[in-house]
Parts: C-alpha cells; structure tokens; sequence
C-alpha cells in the first residue's frame, strides 16, 4: 500500500516538475521575444481568474480540452493513443446538429438527448476503426486515425460548405433550436451545463475503470497485451472497445461546444483540441481526476494568453509553445531522470 | 496541348513538399522510428527559409537555415525517441504542436503582425531555354523552382545509399529486426541519429521550398497538413524512397486537380480527401500483406 503512495506522489510529482520546467523554458522564448516573462505570466493569471466571469470563462474553456483529455486517457488505459479525437469530435458535433436541424419537430427534451446519442454514435463510429483496423491487421491506430481526422475533417466541411449551408459568406449551418440550447450557470459567460455532463462523464468512467471487472480487463490489456492474452482476455474485443467508447467521449466535446456555445456547427470551430487532448491526458496521467485538473490548467492559459497578449507584445501563441513543451517533457521518463542526476 | 502542360507543370509544383515530406517518413521508418512531425519540421523549415532570407537579403542563406534548424530537430527528435524514451508519436505530436505556436511567437516577436510575415527575398524560377520548348516534358523545365531538381536528387540519393551501400542495407535491417544488427556489431542508435537529422534536414528543406520558393513569405500554419499527406504518401508507396516519390506524385496530380476540376460538381473536399482515403483503403484491402518495417518504434540500449 505504502509502495503505491509513493508511485502515485512520484507520478504526480513528474507531472508538477514537468509544468514547472514547461514554464521556465516558457519564460526564456519570451525573453527571447523581448518580453518580460513575470508581467506575462501575472497578465495571464489576472486574464483567468481576475473575475468571477473570467473564472467562468476559462472553466468554459477547459471543458472541450478535458472531454478530448478523457478520451486519449480511455485509449490509452488500453494502450491505444487515440490521436483521432479531432475527426471524431467533429463528426460528433455535425452529426448531432444535423440530428437537431432535421428532426426539429419533436420536443424539446427528447430532441435534445436524441441529438446528443447521435453525436455520440457518431463519434464511437469513427473512433472504432483505428481499433478494428488495429485488432484485424494490426495496422498501427496512429495512422489510420490521421487518416480519419482529415477524411471526417474534409467531409464536415463538404457538409458545411454545401448542403447545410446557411445563407452567408460563412461556412455555418442554420441554428438550432433555441429550446435545446445548454442553459447558462452564470450570465455573460460561455459556462453552461456541459460542466455537469463532463464531470458525470469523468465519474463513470472512473467507475467503469477501476470499480468494473471490465474495466479491469481492459488496463491489463493496456499493461501487458501478451499477458492479458494468455489470462484469457479477448485482447483485441478489448482494443476496439477502448477505441470506440474514446470516440464516444471525444465526440462529446465537440457536441457541448456546439450546444453550448456556437448552436450551430461552424467550420474550424475546434482550435485543434484533439490533440491538446493528448497533453491533457499525459500530463494528467490518464486519470479522470488528473485530467480535469490538467484541463483547467490548460483552460486557464488559454483564456490568460487572450489578456497576455493584449498587454504584452507576447502572442497568444506562447501558451502552444507551454503546452508542446508539456508533452514533451512528460512523454519522456528518462529525461527528468536524466536531467536529475546531471543537476 | 497547353493545359496539359500547365497542369503536369503545376503537379510537380505542389509534389516538392509532399515527396520531401513522404522521404523522411520512409527514411526515419525504415529505421524503426515513426515520425509524426514531418509537418512540424516542415512548418519551423518554412519560417527559418523566411528568417534567414530576411535577415541577410540573401534567399539562399534561408534555405541553409532550414536545413540546418529542420536537422536541429531532427537531432532532438532522435533524443527524445532515442535517450530519453519518450512515446514516438506522442514527441512527434509535441513537435508539431511546438513548431505551431513556436513559429507564430517568433513571427510577432520578429515582424510585430499576426499571421504573415514581409515578403522577402526568394528562390527564383529556373525556365531551361529548348528543353522547355518539348511536348510534355518540357514542363519539367519551363518555370519550374530548383528545389524541383534538388527533390530529384535527393530521392536518388536515398535510393543509393538505401540499396547500394552497407551503410543502408545495415539500415534497413535496423527498421526490422534491431537487436539482430545491434549484436552483429553494429551501433544501430549512431545510424539512427544519423538517420533523423538527416530526415528533419529534408523536412527543414521541404518547409522553406513553401515559404521562400512557392511563396516568398511565412504564413502561420502554412505547411496544411502536407506532412501528413506525405507520411500518407509513405506508406501508399511502401516505405520505399520511389514509392515514396510516385504516390507523391499521384497525390500531387489529385492536387492540382483542384485548379481543374472547379467547373466539375465534385466538391473540392473529395479531391482533398483523395490522399487519405486511398491511404486507408490501401491499409484495408492489403491488410497484414503491407509490408511495413516490422520494428516501428523498437528501441535497443
């Protein structure tokens, strides 16, 4: 028991160690861009969290990178990276609004959950290929899912740009109806009742993870395919479950966005949280708790670099560079390790 | 007569990036390496070509800086795979995340704007007086940028040293079975780092060829999701140096079908989806038959 503590401070302190890195090298390229790193970074925390409407924001903000966050973690439980998130998220959000355009008739609240299964169903879709594709031919699932985050990128746009487009310059679809729309928890804000799916969702699967025999066959899978193989678990039903339920749950970012938010699908909608997501689910060590935390760390640089870059000369874009560098330095053990016994 | 070598013309305009980009995806797989920030590459090879031709006046002098930076993180890459035993595709993730908010941050930093960059000095066209009068081949000499050629060149290189030399069949044996190399004596992570700079080397090349040879400015996010057609472009060929070059090619013409095609009823996101899709079918029909390197992301101490 004592053993596991200390595993999970020791996870937790790399991931701690990781962002405080990230920060400093951070802090150098806005030197290096003339800058002072101290009023970047106290401009950003005030952009954040300097009101109750800014913390309301940049919870909003943080919500579609933690739903991506949880699918790469579901996948990853399993040892598949789910780098597919972004065609699944916006196959999710365009199935679901071309659920709520054409069956607009029915009311309000059956409308509502039919739009977002849709979306879900769409998402599972997509995200179970590279799991079959894997399970089958042992194809690796990062490249068959690139192929599909373009293929489902292309074709959302085909759709938007040509039978669902609404009168306009912009490639959008029509809204949909105001009475399915997410309500609001704050007034002015982007905050809506998404929070309450993603936290039901991160708790279920918490709970199909480590409290479901399923579950558990699923992480042995992911510890040791070979093992779990010869223990007699179907390995590769497993592979193509984590996969599906990943889409499921990454579609479901771009549905609270779309519900929530524009109420419409619009074409680039997604800053590319599909792969934000990865960092989230790195850095928050593939736990649903971790991931939360990790999203609303990454919701609070993305809503502070909007105010950074307004008083600073630094651009947006510096919270990218933070967020790469996060990647990188929790994707390789050895180099804290290394740097350690250098320093 | 005249359309047709327009479009071979433009066809292999728009194959430079993508051959380069499918090449260094065979080059790092073929040793055993997945690398999935060809794009990444590509996009910090296209703001060095326009950094170095801004600060000096001299467009070559960008070309070197790409290649030079495109191998920087070529070298990185290879640490972080390599020493530090990172996750393959989650670096190449990390890197195409950095080179997109890195380029945008300097680009700010060095021209005070959003998005674009001045112009600046650029590579100019090369028009071959006779060869260029020849029926259809004379698209490859008419207007037609030195990287064109250098592409060429390059992709024969590979070839050569990939088959004709101990170096490259060593190599190659790396990319399927590596602990057998590295117990016949041969230090099989100095060939992979080789390797890998001299991909993201290319890649650099590929990036500053948009930036300061098609173009002569940076865009942010210019490279579109190129080096990923090309990584597609790989694997259509087989993880061959001419296979490479021929599916970029074939992705190519898809390309500049578009310029073509815009009277036609097929929406221009097919076209664009061409590459990938085929790519997937290409993974369905042969199956386990691809015959990919056996030892993707296998390392040895």
């Amino acid at each position: 028991m004592k053993w596991i503590c200390n595993k999970k401070t020791a996870e937790i302190g790399k991931s701690l160690a990781a962002i405080g890195l990230a920060l400093v090298i951070g802090a150098l390229f806005i030197l290096l861009a003339g800058e002072s790193p101290i009023r970047a970074y106290t401009s950003l925390i005030q952009g954040a969290l300097g009101t109750p409407q800014s913390i309301a924001n940049t919870i909003s903000k943080s919500i579609p990178l933690a739903f991506t966050g949880l699918a790469v973690a579901m996948g990853s439980r399993c040892g598949m990276l789910n780098i597919g998130a972004e065609g699944q998220l916006h196959a999710g959000a365009m199935a679901s609004v071309i659920t709520a355009l054409t069956l607009g008739s029915l009311p309000a609240p059956i409308l509502l959950v039919v739009s977002i299964l849709a979306g879900i169903l769409a998402g599972m879709a997509v995200g179970s290929v590279p799991g079959i594709f894997k399970a089958r031919f042992s194809t690796n699932e990062v490249i068959v899912a690139i192929m599909l985050n373009y293929i489902c990128t292309l074709f959302t746009s085909y759709l938007v740009n040509g039978p669902f487009k609404t009168e306009g310059s912009t490639a959008q679809t029509e809204l949909i109806a105001e009475g399915i729309w997410f309500g609001r928890l704050l007034p002015r804000t982007q905050l809506t009742y998404a929070l309450f799916l993603l936290i039901f969702i991160a708790a279920a699967m918490y709970v199909f993870l480590w409290k479901t025999s399923v579950g558990y066959q699923l992480r042995a899978v992911g510890a040791n395919p070979s093992a779990a193989g010869t223990a007699g678990i179907r390995v590769n039903l497993f592979l193509i479950m984590s996969m599906t339920l990943s889409g499921g749950i990454a579609a479901m970012a771009g549905i609270t966005e779309v519900f929530g938010k524009y109420h419409r699908f619009i074409e680039g909608f997604s800053p590319s949280f599909g792969f934000t997501g990865i960092a989230v689910a790195i850095l928050g060590r593939n736990h649903p708790a971790g991931v939360l935390l990790t999203a609303l760390l990454f919701g609070i640089m993305d809503m502070g670099s909007l105010r950074m870059s307004r008083e600073t000369m630094v651009s947006t874009n510096m919270v990218i560079v933070i967020q790469s560098l996060v990647i990188l330095l929790v994707a390789a053990p050895e180099l804290i390790k290394w740097s350690r016994k250098r320093g | 007569m005249e359309m047709l070598n327009n479009f071979i013309g433009l066809t292999l305009q728009l194959s430079v990036p993508i051959v380069l980009g499918a090449l260094c995806g065979t080059i790092a797989e073929r040793g055993g390496i997945i690398l999935l920030g060809v794009e990444g590459i590509m996009l910090v090879g296209a703001f060095a070509g326009v950094l170095g031709s801004y600060a000096t006046g001299w467009a070559l002098a960008g070309v070197v800086l790409s290649l030079v930076l495109g191998g920087l993180i070529g070298w990185f890459y290879a640490l972080f795979c390599l020493k530090w035993k990172a996750h393959q595709s989650v670096v190449g993730v990390g890197i195409n995340l950095f080179a997109s908010g890195i380029t945008a941050v300097m680009l700010k930093a060095v021209w005070q704007t959003e998005g674009m960059s001045e112009s600046v000095a650029s590579i100019p066209n090369l028009t071959i007086p006779g060869l260029s009068g020849i029926p259809v081949l004379g698209a490859l000499f008419k207007e037609q940028s030195p990287y064109l050629y250098a592409m060429f060149l390059i992709v024969a290189g590979v070839w050569v040293v990939f088959y004709k030399t101990k170096f490259g069949l060593r190599y190659r044996a790396m990319g399927d079975q590596p602990y057998a190399v590295q117990t016949a004596g041969v230090p099989v992570n100095r060939y992979r780092y080789t390797a890998m700079i001299l991909a993201g080397s290319i890649a650099g090349l590929a990036g500053s060829y948009l930036s300061i040879s098609q173009n002569n400015l940076f865009v942010t996010d210019m490279t579109a999701g190129r080096g990923f057609m090309g990584l597609a472009a790989n694997i259509f060929g087989g993880w061959q140096p001419l296979g490479s070059m021929g599916a970029g090619m074939i992705f190519a013409i898809a390309q500049a079908a578009r310029f073509y095609l815009t009277d036609l009823s097929i929406p221009s996101q097919f076209v664009q989806m061409l590459p990938y899709a085929v790519t997937l079918v290409v993974l369905l029909f042969v199956g386990k038959r691809v015959k990919g390197p056996e030892a993707l992301g296998k390392l040895v101490d």
